[in-house]
């Protein structure tokens, strides 16, 4: 039965329709792997009863002929997503034990189509890291290791929890939230499929708040297919949350036709960075020949202001984390400090202990970006120049319909290194944070191995609202590549 | 544009995160270089350029004005770390 964790969604779909096995079945064989691969780190809360409650509910809907479109699939979900009743932490010592009263809208969508929670996936705390080592609860590991060298990985991040646990095979999909670039580059550097879907696309109401013009949660699995299965669930309308886009949910997967004959593919001219390995250039090369042999037409295009992202980024992102973090005060919920002399006091030490140092970090950039003063300096010029790099965006697709680039500027490094420098850290976002800037759907999807083994991704970014044409073209490619290597470690039973 | 200690003992005390001297020697030059690092922005020029805040494009509807939510007191105390008669309980802030 271990074989079962090596099924796709679809495949797993299927064979529950097909009563080859039930979802119960299903949901054991994850709890197993999920038990034999904890050094991963991947959950930092396991909720097996709960897994095994839903899907025997599920195998009862599935007798009854009424199984929802994702009924008996246990996934795991970011630990950034309100769970009724199961602690959510955003990774956050500050919020350890707060358990919610209520349930995100997306993870409800996912329960209304019958799927099964594993457990609450790590990351980086708040969302804040690109390697999943500032979480409160540990390291989480990548699944994946160099050729002939046992160093331990970084997954990427923040949702690194998630990516390791999908590449693991500990769950079959998961959740995932993405504010620069937290779903794509984890997905790349674990070798798994991941979408950002446009601002507004999947309720905000229920996810713990990052950078709420930014924030935008998304999907993870092994497949470009599963991918669009999960998001038609995750996606919708949401009175809750007033940025949440009023516009009919299209069957993603319907969307796969393999056609692409004429669509025109950009490609940006400024996402040649200086020091990036050769063979993700020659990875990004190999991608434009597949969509080209596919009967797609190749555009050069130009998106002049690429290179003030990441700062007009590491303004804006801090600026409203540091607002939407003012509400931890250690009054209402979580943690804390109680040896405060006064209401200040312990406002202070509260917050002083319970976020890392990394989130002090970013709260301090953003306090003094919108403090008076500088926020005209800082904030507004740094809205001013993310106009700019939406209007790039905008030119370019009057030019093309789908962008083709690399996902990150490497591949998983070791866990440890880029530490003693944020700047170098936040780099890793170089290629994903302009969609984020500018609102736009973003896919990743594994392209192949480097010398040492590791996977590498592509992405593609498409127009707001254009995440059928993603899944089609990523679907292309993902035959051309027919990416089929496995870590190590999660090998299939023979 | 860079900050000295002052300045980020100042910024802390706003944002409520109690910092040493310690903390300071390690948090000002982390930010420093994060802040000469954005600060390329300035050699931009955006004049004429209005602020993008916000990507969605979405209208914001009216809801009706009618009480959708409430009678939850218990939910809502459900996680503070002191509660008493339905309160929420903070150290004496009058004396």
């Amino acid at each position: 039965m271990t074989n079962l964790t090596h099924l796709t969604i679809e495949q797993a779909l299927k064979g529950l329709d097909k009563k080859e096995f039930t979802a119960v079945e299903l949901t054991q064989a994850h709890i197993k792997a999920m038990e034999k691969f904890r050094s991963l780190n991947a959950y930092i809360v396991e909720t097996p009863e709960i897994a095994l409650k839903q899907a025997a509910e599920s195998d009862k809907r599935r007798a009854g002929g009424k199984a929802g479109l994702l009924d008996g699939i246990p996934l795991g979900i970011k630990d950034l997503f309100c769970t009724e009743g199961v602690q959510t932490t955003a990774a956050s010592k500050i919020l350890e034990g707060f358990k919610p009263q209520y349930e995100s809208t997306v993870t409800a969508n996912l329960f209304r189509d019958g799927a099964v929670m594993l457990g609450k996936t790590n990351l980086d705390e708040f969302a804040m890291g690109s390697s999943n080592t500032t979480s409160a609860f540990g390291n989480v590991i990548n699944p994946w290791k160099r050729k002939g060298d046992n160093t331990d990985l970084v997954p990427g991040g923040s949702s690194g929890g998630s990516s390791a646990a999908v590449a693991a095979r500990i769950c079959m999909g998961a959740t995932g939230t993405d504010t620069g670039g937290s779903i794509r580059q984890p997905a790349a550097f674990c070798g798994i499929t991941g979408i950002k879907p446009t601002y507004g696309r999947c309720s905000r109401w229920g996810v713990v708040a990052f950078a709420s013009s930014l924030d935008q949660a998304g999907p993870f699995a092994r497949t470009v297919k599963d991918n669009a299965l999960l998001l038609r669930s995750m996606a919708g309308y949401d009175a809750k949350d007033s940025t949440s886009a009023d516009r009919p949910v299209p069957d993603y997967a319907a969307a796969m036709t393999g056609n692409i004959k004429g669509l025109k593919i950009g490609v940006p001219k400024e996402y040649r960075v200086d020091g990036m390995p050769a063979e993700i250039e020659k990875m990004w090369q190999q991608g434009i020949e597949w969509l080209k042999a596919a009967g797609a037409e190749i555009v050069d295009v130009s998106l002049p202001h690429t290179k003030y992202a990441l700062p007009v980024y590491y303004i804006i992102a801090p600026a409203e984390a540091s607002s939407n973090l003012a509400r931890y005060d250690g009054v209402r919920y979580g943690q804390r400090v109680t040896s405060g002399k006064d209401l200040k006091d312990m406002y202070q030490k509260t917050r002083a202990e319970g976020f890392g140092e990394e989130v002090r970090r970013r709260i301090l950039v953003g306090t003094y970006v919108l403090s008076a003063g500088y926020y005209d300096a800082y904030y507004i010029k740094a809205q001013r120049v993310r106009r700019l790099i939406y209007n790039d965006f905008m030119s370019a697709f009057e030019k093309c319909d789908v962008l083709l680039t690399p996902t990150a500027p490497s591949a998983a490094f070791p866990i440890g290194e880029n530490e003693d420098d944020p700047v170098k850290m936040y780099l890793n976002d170089v290629f994903t944070v302009t969609g984020n800037l500018a609102g736009l759907p973003g896919l990743a999807l594994p392209a192949g191995l480097d010398a040492k083994g590791l996977p590498l991704g592509l992405q593609l970014l498409g127009r707001p609202w254009g995440e059928e044409t993603l899944f089609n073209v990523a679907g292309v490619i993902e035959k051309a590549a027919n990416f089929t290597a496995l870590p190590e470690s999660v090998q299939k039973a023979a | 544009m860079s900050i000295d200690k002052n300045t980020v003992r100042k910024v802390a005390s706003l944002a409520r995160l109690e910092i040493d001297e310690a903390g300071l020697e390690k948090m000002t030059p982390k930010l420093n270089g994060i802040l000469q690092w954005i600060e390329q922005l300035q050699a931009l020029n955006t004049d004429n350029v209005e602020p993008l805040a916000n990507v969605a494009n979405i209208e914001l509807k009216l809801r009706t004005d009618a009480l959708t939510d409430g009678n939850c007191a218990d939910k809502v105390l459900a996680n503070a770390p002191e509660t008493t008669a339905g309160y929420f309980v903070v150290p004496k802030v009058v004396e």
